[in-house]
């Protein structure tokens, strides 16, 4: 029988990283206070001591130093999974992900690859300051080359982590922080992999389809659940992955419903929500019954906390938006 | 004493520039001497062809190494065949010297993805365009090698523009920190396209950085080849030593000159001296090298026609190869984006690739 321990989402995260860098010699992990201790968010508690400052590496504090130098050691047929700190600090480093990263495989027509998973928490909802709640998914979901990846429960993250790291391809595995110690899920030991590019269905339901990843799942499955008492019946979508998108589960659950609702605590600009819009568009029009909503965060900076929860898709603002869809 | 125990500014010389000898003549063979001489002439011919062909509208933009042979044949030349070359984008003669043919490097030139694909065995990284991106490439993948318990060096040129640039200081600076087997060689051009190396840096020299990261540093005379020899050897064998007491890393300073333009879209009379050109055109680094071989009885003018020949009908020959070579399949553009091409990126493809049967590659190409 499989031994599993109940493990919060950062807990998972670390169990990820702690069953990779036991599995294969070539992962390393890298970033700034990730070594001794144990990571701010402790995703990298106690790997120092049992793998050593040679696994897991305390870097300069420099981005783009610690994604470039990774980028070099992938390209050499290493592992590493560096971490930035929080995703707000990427963009120092962004120049690297976009111009190297992504590219390195089309640069070289597939002599180097980089099997590199760079790892940050993401998103808002823990009263933290400025430059450490961003929601940027899109800027990499927008960059060929990269897979962006986004859990939202414990047995997953680390299933997911475990793909990403052994993905030939470079992955950028964004950790959501408001649900890094929200609840606790069982959790194997043994190493498993949750399929990149895969969405999954966490409710079913005939009336509208609801789509949502990380953070947001939670106070979107709340407010199904109360809608559902109300006699609509939202079939919830988690993508897990938003790039490459699930397309096909997308318009799936579309053409059974509908109706749809996009859910992202990204600004709504430019958004993953404009994607799947999109999409749908393409490929489900006919089936198409009501405009297709979106419940996203504001086209403005991050806020102070005073007022993220105004800022924050709520459980409350998110039934506003499937009615809209489902009264239509 | 070794070359890294000199002062920032004591530049490391070996031939002034009349060829005369004025410092330590490295141990190579006169064969070798010769073949460094080609190197060099074949580096400064494709150079002349590559500018013409642009002109021609045979080749797109292109960035000119005149003047900067010494410096890349020089140190190209001190790299085992398992090290590893981390070029920026104007090293196609330090790239030559390490096994990546001619062909490669036009291909790139031309448009071709394949250009960056080196064959196998030959260690040489991408072209990288943006500026000092590829110094932590070059400090990761040495550290690469270091965990794994290799012993390869790792060569990383970037130019004077690149050392303003952060991304030189955080791969700098990493070197230092995890004593990466990385050799970093600044051709100092005295350029970055119209800026001159006054306006990159109030330091006095660009060697003297390595100061701030623990890590040696030595400047040498750029258009002095057996100058750039020397200390690029002393360099590697310093990084592939894992029992050195000094610092594996070093960052060198080579002083040259560009002659032309930073690329061939840009027009360098706007912003400096033919005063200045032709001072430096007094030190180029193939007229110092032959008449240290003519004086030395290595070279006559018998030898260096012979040289001549065979350094056109190379040239001639890989230019006749790569523009023989067909325009990449279609496919191409979408092949190597990801380990496994994407259901989407399938559809994608696919799309195109119908429209292109229905209409013809007429209505997708311009010439």
């Amino acid at each position: 029988m499989t031994e599993t321990q109940n493990l919060t989402l950062v807990q998972a995260v670390r169990d990820g990283l702690h069953t990779e860098l036991r599995e294969d010699d070539d992962v390393v992990v890298m970033g700034q206070d990730v070594g001794k201790n144990g990571g701010v968010f402790r995703a990298t508690e106690g790997l120092f001591d049992e793998f050593g400052g040679d696994r897991v590496i305390d870097t300069p504090l420099a981005e783009s130093g610690i994604v470039g130098t990774a980028v070099g050691m992938a390209a050499m047929g290493m592992r590493p999974v560096p971490e930035i700190q929080f995703s707000g600090f990427m963009y120092p480093g962004f120049d690297q992900i976009v111009s190297h990263m992504a590219r390195f495989r089309t640069r070289s027509r597939g002599q180097f690859t980089l099997p590199m998973t760079l790892r940050a928490p993401y998103g808002g909802g823990i009263r933290a300051p400025e430059h450490h709640s961003e929601s940027k998914e899109a800027f990499y979901a927008h960059e060929a080359g990269l897979k962006v990846v986004v859990p939202s429960t414990p047995y997953e993250a680390k299933g997911l982590l475990a793909a990403s790291i052994r993905d030939p391809d470079p992955v950028v595995f964004l950790e959501p922080k408001l649900i890094y110690r929200a609840f606790r899920e069982e959790v194997p030991d043994e190493p498993y992999t949750v399929p990149i590019g895969e969405a999954a269905t966490r409710r079913e339901g005939d009336d509208v389809a609801v789509f949502t990843y990380g953070a947001m799942t939670r106070p979107t499955l709340e407010a199904a659940e109360t809608l559902g008492q109300e006699g609509i019946e939202c079939e919830v979508v988690d993508l897990r992955t938003v790039s490459p998108l699930d397309r096909e589960a997308i318009v799936e659950a579309f053409e059974k419903t509908g109706r749809a609702v996009v859910v992202h605590e990204a600004p709504k600009t430019g958004g993953l929500g404009g994607e799947i819009t999109a999409i749908l568009q393409e490929e489900a029009l006919l089936h198409q019954e009501a405009p297709i909503g979106r419940v996203a965060g504001f086209d403005v900076p991050y806020p102070l906390y005073a007022l993220e929860d105004y800022y924050l898709p709520s459980a409350a603002r998110i039934e506003e938006g499937i009615l809209e869809a489902v009264e239509f | 004493m070794t070359v890294f125990d000199r002062a920032y500014d004591d530049t490391v010389r070996v031939l002034d520039e009349d060829g005369e000898v004025v410092g330590d003549v490295p141990d190579l063979d006169d064969e070798s001497l010769v073949d460094m001489y080609r190197h060099m002439r074949v580096a400064r011919h494709f150079d002349g062809r590559a500018v013409s062909l642009q002109r021609q509208g045979r080749m797109g933009t292109y960035p000119p190494l005149c003047g900067q042979e010494g410096a890349q044949i020089g140190s190209a030349y001190a790299l085992d065949d398992d090290d590893w070359m981390v070029p920026s984008y104007r090293e196609h003669g330090a790239a030559l010297v390490h096994g990546l043919p001619l062909k490669q490097t036009l291909l790139y030139w031309m448009g071709h993805g394949d250009g960056n694909n080196a064959p196998p065995g030959v260690n040489v990284f991408p072209v990288a365009v943006p500026i000092a991106s590829q110094v932590p490439h070059a400090t990761g993948a040495a550290w690469a090698s270091k965990l794994r318990g290799e012993n390869d060096a790792f060569i990383c040129y970037f130019g004077d523009g690149a050392t303003s640039e952060g991304d030189f200081h955080e791969g700098v600076n990493f070197a230092g920190v995890f004593d990466t087997p990385t050799v970093f060689f600044c051709n100092n051009n005295q350029w970055a396209i119209s800026v001159p190396r006054e306006r990159q840096t109030r330091s006095a020299t660009l060697a003297q950085k390595a100061e701030a990261y623990g890590i040696d540093g030595v400047q040498v005379d750029g258009m002095d080849p057996l100058a750039v020899y020397s200390v690029t050897t002393a360099a590697l064998e310093k990084a592939r030593d894992p029992d050195t007491d000094r610092p594996r890393p070093t960052l060198i300073e080579a002083v040259q000159y560009r002659f032309g333009a930073h690329t061939t879209a840009d027009d360098p009379t706007v912003y400096r001296d033919d005063d200045e050109v032709e001072r430096w055109k007094a030190k180029d680094p193939i007229d110092r090298l032959e008449s240290y071989l003519r004086d030395e009885g290595i070279l006559d003018d018998e030898r260096v026609a012979e040289v001549e020949s065979a350094v056109e009908s190379r040239v001639a020959d890989a230019i006749d190869e790569a523009e023989s070579m067909a325009r990449p399949d279609l496919r191409e553009l979408f092949e190597h984006a990801y380990a496994e091409l994407p259901p989407e990126l399938e559809r994608q493809y696919e799309e195109l690739a119908a429209l292109r049967d229905d209409r013809g590659d007429a209505a997708f190409l311009e010439d």
